[in-house]
């Protein structure tokens, strides 16, 4: 091979470089999100491992529920009746979008397209 | 090989006996298998082809689910008689459901709004009209048919006739393929050629009631969020006790809805399509 002593480190530095990222933050997750929760509500619709996990299930249920199948009456979690929605429910405890929903959003980089027509609760700082 | 003509011709026969034969004890079989998919086929064939004698007949299969269909009555001579409520009930729906104003008419939003007599019912005659009706304007709004054009001119099936009678839009399916806009006669159905927030003023909006976005279609949706938390329609809660407006249930013989049909003359907006609209007209 000619300008095999050029060629190799070559390919060498190269593949060093692209997989920079990958050995660079090897075994560090970076910062996991900080949520802001709210302060005035103890507990969600649903026990937080579930909701953490299967919020996006549950919002796309309440939406077939409440458009598809007119079925729009109120539930009750320990005591406090909830309506079955993102812009009214969720939004009345979690009152700020940027502060809640966005950290993990952002974090693991989903775009969810509610807020294209859901009104988000105004930031208020 | 040695064939003979004479068996030939009977092998054709017997094949072509078999081959006409076969979907006919295919069927059969089929049938005495799954009897009750069998029938729900044949009666859904049976829908399909009989859609216009449905029509004919005044009534819509789906009508029969819960037994309610939603109407509602505008009287024009109370809207002459107050001449700002029309344009007050334009203002309140679209302020409750967050109807973006654009002042070209091309990017119009509308999902109630005022039109001259002869734009909303062409089909009736126009020679010789009385004063009234060449000065002043109707109020018109979705028509939520029982026959509706738009639901089933739709492909994604976005948007759709519940159980109440009302034809409602699912903004999440809509592809904004504006068939529907096509489809239906009567004009009232908008297009979002822009982001809707663009036309609204964003600090003075209903916080209840989401906007929609760029790309799909919007109209009337008889107010189905305020029907479930027990109100009535916005439009008809602003015209108060004039009687411009009379809103429920039309199967329901004891309603007022169908009190003020029995007492009064109506017309509906282009009756001869068979779209059996459920918005009536007091002229």
């Amino acid at each position: 091979m000619y300008d095999s002593g050029k060629i190799i480190p070559g390919l060498i530095i190269f593949v060093l470089i692209i997989t920079f990222p990958i050995w660079y933050n090897h075994g560090d997750a970076g910062e996991v999100p900080k949520l802001e929760l709210p302060k005035d509500a103890k507990q969600c619709v649903q026990p937080v491992a579930e909701i953490r996990a299967k919020h996006m299930q549950l919002l796309n249920q309440w939406r077939d529920e409440v458009i598809r199948d007119d079925e729009r009456a109120y539930f009750e979690v320990d005591g406090r009746m909830f309506q079955k929605t993102l812009q009214n429910t969720c939004m009345e405890c979690h009152k700020s979008k940027v502060k809640f929903c966005d950290t993990c959003h952002d974090y693991t980089t989903v775009n969810p397209y509610c807020w294209d027509c859901h009104l988000a609760p105004v930031e208020t700082e | 090989m040695d064939k003979k003509r004479r068996e030939f011709l009977k092998i054709v026969g017997i094949s072509t006996l078999a081959g006409l034969g076969a979907p006919a004890v295919f069927d059969r079989l089929v049938s005495g298998s799954h009897p009750v998919q069998a029938r729900a086929s044949a009666t859904g064939a049976q829908g399909g082809a009989g859609g216009q004698q449905a029509a004919a007949a005044g009534h819509s299969q789906a009508a029969a689910g819960t037994g309610k269909r939603y109407g509602m009555v505008i009287d024009v001579r109370k809207f002459k008689q107050y001449p700002d409520l029309a344009r007050e009930c334009v203002r309140v729906c679209h302020a409750v459901h967050n109807v973006p104003h654009f002042p070209d008419r091309k990017e119009e939003i509308k999902w109630i709004w005022q039109t001259p007599y002869t734009s909303a019912f062409t089909e009736h005659s126009h020679y010789y009209r009385d004063e009234d009706l060449e000065q002043n304007q109707v109020l018109v709004l979705c028509n939520h048919c029982d026959n509706p054009p738009c639901v089933r001119v739709c492909p994604t099936k976005a948007t759709f006739r519940n159980e109440d009678g009302i034809v409602e839009m699912d903004y999440h399916r809509c592809i904004g393929c504006r068939f529907c806009m096509a489809g239906c006669p009567y004009g009232a159905r908008s297009f979002n050629w822009r982001d809707p927030r663009q036309g609204l003023d964003m600090n003075n909006l209903n916080r209840q009631f989401p906007t929609r976005m760029r790309g799909v279609v919007e109209k009337c949706n008889f107010c189905v969020e305020r029907l479930g938390r027990g109100q009535i329609p916005a439009c008809v809660e602003a015209t108060g006790n004039t009687g411009a407006m009379y809103f429920g249930d039309l199967n329901d013989p004891d309603s007022e809805i169908r009190r003020v049909l029995k007492e009064n003359f109506t017309i509906q907006r282009k009756p001869s399509l068979g779209t059996l609209p459920s918005v009536f007209f007091i002229i």
